[in-house]
């Protein structure tokens, strides 16, 4: 989308929004985050880069540039608006553990997590796992299913994945609006349970 | 380790260009601005004394209406952290305010969540 031509065109927030929420749609590389996010937002989905340089960095510095890690996390979200009041947020996370500085950015406020799982590739969601068990995010899991994948049941993705009795496990197609807005209302059905 | 090439030169405009555009100051570590929270331009807050060219580019991009953070990063194609510079800056000088991300005050976290699952439930049914 042109960022040029940016007015009267569904860009911004009606004047009465008052609130913004933001939910994590994390999990390992090409599980479906961005496939969920777009198919959920109201805009298309934005991509953002956070530059991981040590802060306090100063253009004078230029000469020890060289020796620095400097790494770029690219961040897609979405945006929902949800009531006269009230917009959400949802921010597809990578999982990877070398981005804890974006994690702490995009974790503080966080309603919730929803950890999207590849049944085929459950190993590699454990990285992810344990950032969000880390940052004390309360998430739900949603099985991300491609056409003719084997079933696993939840026992077994319960085993597998290590997770508690109450963390709910749903089924969803990351490219379908219903099931992928189905995931969210049983991760916010959770998070009112455990904050009841 | 790193997704930046090896062989990428050190000098390169990638990695020198935040600093010009926040005049060698680093990234701030302030909690003023987070993604979410919405910003909008004041009244008159362009015309309001000569701006840099990143700084009218989140002029002009916020005198539409209220957008997150996030969002001016997006649209603006720079790194989160150059905006939050930019934006404390115009702040600073009246051209912009703010909306909280939440006031805890005055909402509780059950709240909101009714508030998302309501609107969830009557926008995918």
């Amino acid at each position: 989308m042109d960022s040029k031509h940016v007015s009267g065109n569904g860009v911004h927030l009606q004047e009465s929004v008052q609130i913004a929420a933001k939910i994590l749609v994390v999990g390992h590389f090409a599980v479906g985050k961005t496939t969920f996010i777009g198919t959920l937002s109201e805009i298309p989905p934005l991509r953002t880069e956070e530059t991981m340089t040590q802060a306090g960095a100063e253009i004078d510095d230029l000469k020890g540039v060289r020796g620095k890690t400097t790494t770029t996390v690219a961040m897609d979200f979405g945006r929902l608006t949800l009531s006269e009041r009230l917009v959400l947020y949802l921010f597809g996370t990578p999982g990877q553990q070398r981005f804890v500085q974006v994690w702490e950015d995009m974790s503080r406020g966080a309603l919730g997590a929803l950890v999207l799982v590849d049944p085929e590739r459950l190993e590699e969601s454990f990285a992810v796992m344990d950032l969000v068990e880390k940052y004390g995010i309360p998430f739900a899991i949603a099985v991300n299913r491609f056409d003719g994948q084997p079933n696993r049941s939840d026992d077994e993705l319960r085993e597998a994945l290590d997770l508690l009795p109450d963390t709910p496990i749903v089924t969803c197609d990351a490219r379908d609006e219903k099931s992928s807005a189905n995931a969210l209302v049983a991760l916010v059905r959770y998070l009112q349970n455990r904050s009841s | 380790m790193s997704d930046v090439p090896d062989d990428l030169p050190a000098e390169s405009a990638d990695l020198v260009r935040p600093y010009v555009i926040t005049n060698g100051r680093g990234l701030p570590q302030s909690d003023r601005f987070e993604l979410i929270t919405l910003v909008t331009a004041t009244e008159g807050g362009t015309g309001n004394g000569p701006l840099d060219p990143e700084k009218r580019s989140v002029m002009e991009l916020c005198e539409g209406g209220y957008l997150s953070v996030a969002e001016i990063a997006g649209h603006l194609d720079l790194p989160v952290g150059i905006i939050k510079v930019l934006l404390s800056d115009l702040a600073e000088e009246g051209r912009i305010m703010m909306r909280a991300p939440i006031p805890r005050a005055h909402l509780t976290d059950v709240q909101v969540l009714q508030e998302v699952l309501n609107g969830l439930q009557a926008r995918f049914g």
